[in-house]
């Protein structure tokens, strides 16, 4: 279980997230909703300890990140698979050598008879062809190949949470869908607790379980999307409304 | 008004200079901590550093050479141009050997090292910062540190103190080629006078003045790459900083050591 009370974070004079309260349960994907430039992807990096909040508690598994040290960080970090926006592919090593960056357990990764069937296998998982991709570089991929390879990276581990941010952003409407679909399947075949930080509406009702929306630094409603639908408050109509003429259609 | 408002802003300027140099100084201390820590994952630095090594010896050596070759036959010839017939033609070998091996060797190789290694640290590092690729390393739960920092800076460690080595050796040679163009020097006279004054110490001098460059180089450029900011502009400025940061304190370490070891 995920749970973030009262998280405050500044950065200069500007106030990002002004006491944030986010809670996700045990096995349920939650899409983080809210327009470009609210805070969403700094929220998600407070999870994996990333960036230390100002104030306020994150508590993932019974454990308060922000109050762990540098070897306890680096061990719950290994329960998180983190899908970054622009897959933060490491540039010098292939795509074989960036998956199996992801298996965290120092044995297994040593192990190159195990590495390998566990790399074809998370490629395989996203979709792609171990034969075609796991020579190439980062640079000779596409976008939408680079974020299932960061994918590929983070299920790598095993992990028992996965955070996506904007796993679609920069995608055409084919690709995104596409990878909509990839985020639902492994959730319900590999069981994760999922976050999906998103501004794309329409995906994030496709996938989610539930639905947050970040507005002005504070969670402003947090529910099903049938909920979302069928609320009156003024900011999630004004953001469900840029992208449902017919909110129906999302339904 | 104008006079207490400008006032007002030297005040401010003055404050946020302090309070900057105040917060790189508690943050290149935590970061020097950091590849501290990271030492005993032998087995994750070592082959990068063996890369890092190879890019850092190989990509280096024929400027290094060439330099110092340029540096050690101008010296000769300006050492040629200022001789007037009363000193003995042997000090000649003297003054090219000193020059090169206590000062323009390890100074010249270090300054090249700054703008070839120095800016393509911070610039790869920067470009790892802006791009996520050091929070991905992180996010997997594995050290920066050791993957990124330890390879670069104990490479830097091993390979500039050798590089001076040879920039030393092309400089000597250059220099002894050179002054025979211009004076009437003898292999002999030139051997002689750089044996003359040589000490054993001269050659270590030259080394731990290298070591502690390469210090300067290496940290300092992967530290304004770890804390580049504000993407494509950010890594040029972080670039520009480390290049100019180590440039400066190279010199001021070559004052600092030349005091310290050559004027007790």
């Amino acid at each position: 279980m995920i749970s973030l009370r009262g998280v405050t974070k500044r950065f200069g004079t500007q106030t990002v997230l002004n006491g944030v309260d986010f809670e996700v349960q045990e096995g349920e994907t939650v899409a983080l909703l809210g327009p470009s430039g609210t805070g969403k992807s700094v929220l998600l990096k407070h999870i994996i300890g990333l960036i230390k909040p100002d104030s306020g508690s994150i508590v993932v598994d019974g454990k308060d990140v922000s109050h762990l040290d540098r070897k306890e960080l680096a061990e719950f970090r290994q329960s998180i698979g983190y899908v970054f926006q622009n897959g933060a592919l490491f540039d010098s090593d292939n795509v074989f050598e960036n998956v199996r960056l992801g298996i965290v357990d120092e044995s297994k990764f040593k192990d190159l008879d195990y590495a390998t069937e566990r790399v074809t296998q998370c490629i395989k998982l996203v979709n792609l062809q171990p034969d075609v991709v796991l020579q190439k570089y980062p640079a000779e991929l596409s976008g939408g190949m680079r974020k299932r390879v960061g994918i590929a990276r983070a299920i790598a581990g095993s992990p028992k949470y996965l955070l996506y941010d904007e796993p679609t952003s920069g995608l055409d409407p084919v690709n995104a869908d596409i990878i909509d679909g990839l985020v639902k399947r492994l959730d319900e075949e590999l069981g994760v607790t999922s976050v999906m930080v998103t501004h794309d509406v329409r995906g994030a009702f496709r996938v989610a379980d539930r639905l947050a929306l970040l507005s002005e630094g504070k969670i402003v409603m947090q529910g099903t999307p049938q909920e979302f639908l069928e609320s009156k408050n003024a900011k999630v109509q004004e953001f469900l409304e840029r992208d449902f003429d017919n909110p129906s259609f999302a339904a | 008004m104008p006079a207490r408002a400008q006032s007002f802003d030297i005040r401010q300027s003055v404050g946020r200079s302090v309070l900057g140099a105040a917060s790189h100084t508690g943050r290149f201390s935590f970061f020097l901590a950091d590849a501290f820590r990271g030492l005993p994952e032998v087995r994750i630095w070592w082959p990068r550093m063996l890369i890092e090594a190879w890019n850092i010896g190989i990509g280096s050596l024929l400027i290094v050479i060439l330099i110092s070759a340029f540096a050690g036959a101008v010296t000769a010839l300006q050492t040629g141009y200022q001789f007037t017939g009363s000193i003995p033609y042997y000090v000649v070998g003297t003054l090219v050997v000193s020059s090169i091996i206590l000062e323009l060797g390890p100074v010249l190789t270090a300054l090249i090292l700054s703008g070839r290694i120095g800016a393509r640290y911070a610039a790869e590092l920067g470009t790892m910062r802006v791009t996520e690729q050091i929070d991905a390393l992180e996010s997997l739960g594995r050290s920066p540190a050791s993957h990124l920092v330890l390879p670069r800076v104990i490479a830097g460690f091993i390979m500039i103190p050798a590089l001076t080595v040879f920039a030393n050796l092309s400089g000597v040679a250059a220099g002894w080629l050179s002054v025979k163009a211009v004076l009437p020097v003898t292999d002999a006279d030139f051997v002689y006078g750089a044996q003359y004054y040589y000490r054993p110490f001269d050659a270590y001098y030259s080394l731990i003045k290298a070591f502690f460059f390469a210090g300067a180089i290496t940290t300092i450029s992967c530290y304004m790459g770890f804390n580049t900011q504000q993407g494509a502009e950010g890594v040029g400025k972080s670039t520009t900083t480390a290049v100019v940061a180590s440039s400066v304190l190279i010199l001021v370490l070559d004052v600092v050591i030349t005091r310290i070891l050559l004027n007790q």
